[in-house]
């Protein structure tokens, strides 16, 4: 009941390989996290079974706040493995170069509704890049890779979570990163309203000064 | 003036606790790398003190790089410095020294990136070509590729720098900084020695790292007493490596490159290297690491990067020769990668 057939590598990741494959005449990716040779085993052991306990019940959080997230099918905690939906699509990152102005602030615009909606039900996604977000043929953005999530309403984490997201347009789409940034955050603010989101933007701004030789220091 | 026929630049840095001068020729041989390392009494660097030092250590370390390379003065054909990023003290030394030896030798002045440095000296000295760097030292942890024009930060820490972390911790412990033995080396040796895993904090958020709170959690432990120290140093040495690790070939699996480059001061840690070229092999690439007199910050590097951007076209003229303390890697234009 469980046999999952026929897999094939697509992605072998640092955190974890990705295979595509069928189960019950559907196709599904099987995300495995094999273990890292290079750390000792007891914290290999508790990094992958962590995440993998984890990963699932925040797609599900997140799902229940409104964010498309692919359905979890099954999880076996001793191999450390999930098997869950093909998102059929393209991802974000390779779409957004390749569209107009216009529908790159659209889409920015309703990354940062997906992260607000998420942010507002307390799950931190913890990976925000453009290869974690899938724009399926329907249309629809789904966010995958939540393996360095948590549940967390703290300002904090939303604040790291949103800068990440920032330096992940910073290092893959610079040409365009700030606008896209700037929509993202606009998007964030239309579910949270201006107030919260107010909040949640000084403290990314507290997070910049943070980091080692950025301008923003100089404001400390 | 008649110069030479090798053209030579003699490379100046001092961005932290360290005064160094390299000469590099043209074709990228490294002819002296003299350097003088300021050891703080108590704690860690005093700016004012370590420039203090550097000001001090100047004639002595220029003297011995130049007999070094069998240079005189008037033989060199460009001066290279640490522009940033670094300490602000430390920083206006070194260039002082730089625009007074330009000046007075009527040649031209490059001002360079000190991240820029660390990643090409680990190129010209291992012979990769297009790595992903992990660059960890006591003032910098990141991961960087090259992506049209610059290097750009895949990841990187959101506090403190891994060297940072490892030398609060030694210094904590009580252990002592000497001439040659850095703090990190003397934690490495104890670290060998330890047997039993501890559970720390292990923060890794998308590819940045956070280690701030794994330095408190490890010297909490050690003020309580009720760990051995050997098995302390053993714990944050794993979990912070295999942090600075996981992010490495994160960016490693998301670039699709075919080499690894391990530089910077840390670079030296054995088990660090052993990690890093476990992923490498994972991913079917190359492990380099840069040999251990270019880990820690030297001159050597800075007149080698001084060569490669005064041969694209750049120089930097005494009245823009101002220092950077916050010239962050991903800001730098590099015209010799193509």
């Amino acid at each position: 009941m469980d046999k999952v057939d026929s897999q094939k590598l697509l992605k072998k990741g640092a955190e974890a390989s990705l295979f595509l494959a069928s189960w019950h005449g559907r196709r599904v990716i099987v995300k495995a996290r094999f273990p890292k040779k290079y750390r000792p085993a007891e914290l290999d052991a508790k990094i992958r079974s962590y995440r993998t306990a984890h990963e699932p019940q925040l797609m599900h959080e997140a799902k229940l706040a409104g964010v498309p997230t692919p359905t979890i099918f099954l999880v076996d905690m001793k191999n450390a493995v999930i098997t869950m939906e093909f998102v059929e699509g393209k991802q974000v990152k390779q779409v957004l170069p390749h569209v107009s102005k216009k529908a790159q602030q659209e889409l920015c615009g309703r990354i940062g509704v997906l992260i607000g909606k998420m942010h507002r039900r307390g799950v931190i996604h913890g990976d925000l890049t453009t290869s974690n977000m899938i724009l399926s043929g329907e249309g629809k953005i789904f966010l995958v890779d939540f393996g360095l999530g948590e549940k967390n309403s703290e300002l904090e984490a939303r604040g790291v979570d949103l800068h990440l997201m920032k330096r992940a347009l910073q290092s893959t789409h610079y040409q365009f990163a700030e606008e896209c940034f700037r929509n993202v955050l606009r998007g964030y603010s239309e579910v949270l309203g201006g107030e919260d989101a107010g909040k949640v933007f000084e403290k990314i701004r507290e997070i910049e000064r943070r980091g080692r030789y950025v301008d923003e220091r100089k404001q400390a | 003036m008649k110069k030479s026929d090798v053209l030579c630049c003699l490379g100046v840095e001092s961005t932290a606790d360290d005064f160094g001068v390299g000469i590099a020729t043209f074709k990228g041989e490294i002819l002296a790398n003299a350097s003088s390392g300021y050891v703080p009494e108590e704690g860690g660097i005093h700016p004012r003190e370590a420039a203090r030092h550097h000001a001090e250590a100047a004639d002595k370390v220029l003297g011995e790089a130049l007999s070094k390379a069998g240079t005189k003065p008037t033989d060199l054909a460009l001066i290279a410095f640490a522009q940033g990023p670094g300490l602000g003290p430390c920083l206006r030394t070194g260039a002082t020294v730089a625009r007074a030896l330009a000046s007075y030798l009527d040649v031209p002045l490059v001002g360079v990136n000190h991240s820029v440095a660390h990643i090409e000296i680990g190129k010209l000295e291992t012979g990769a070509v297009d790595p992903v760097t992990l660059y960890v030292s006591g003032g910098n942890t990141l991961v960087s590729a090259f992506d049209s024009g610059r290097y750009r930060v895949f990841g990187e820490t959101l506090d403190i720098a891994l060297g940072n972390c490892l030398d609060v911790f030694a210094r904590t412990a009580g252990l002592k900084q000497k001439r040659g033995m850095p703090l990190g080396a003397a934690l490495e040796q104890l670290a060998a020695n330890g047997e039993k895993l501890i559970s720390l904090p292990y923060v890794v958020k998308g590819m940045d790292i956070s280690l701030s709170g794994l330095l408190t959690a490890a010297t909490t432990l050690l003020r309580k007493g009720e760990c051995r120290l050997e098995d302390l140093c053993y714990s944050l040495q794993e979990h912070a490596f295999s942090m600075v690790t996981e992010v490495t070939e994160r960016a490693l699996a998301h670039t699709e490159k075919k080499e690894v480059l391990l530089t910077g001061g840390v670079a030296a840690n054995r088990r660090l290297q052993e990690m890093l070229s476990s992923i490498a092999e994972e991913h079917d690439a190359k492990f380099n690491v840069v040999p251990r007199q270019f880990a820690t910050d030297n001159g050597a590097m800075i007149a080698w990067t001084g060569v490669l951007a005064y041969t694209h076209g750049l120089v930097t003229p005494v009245e823009e020769s101002f220092v950077k303390l916050r010239w962050r890697l991903e800001k730098v234009d590099v015209p010799w990668i193509k």
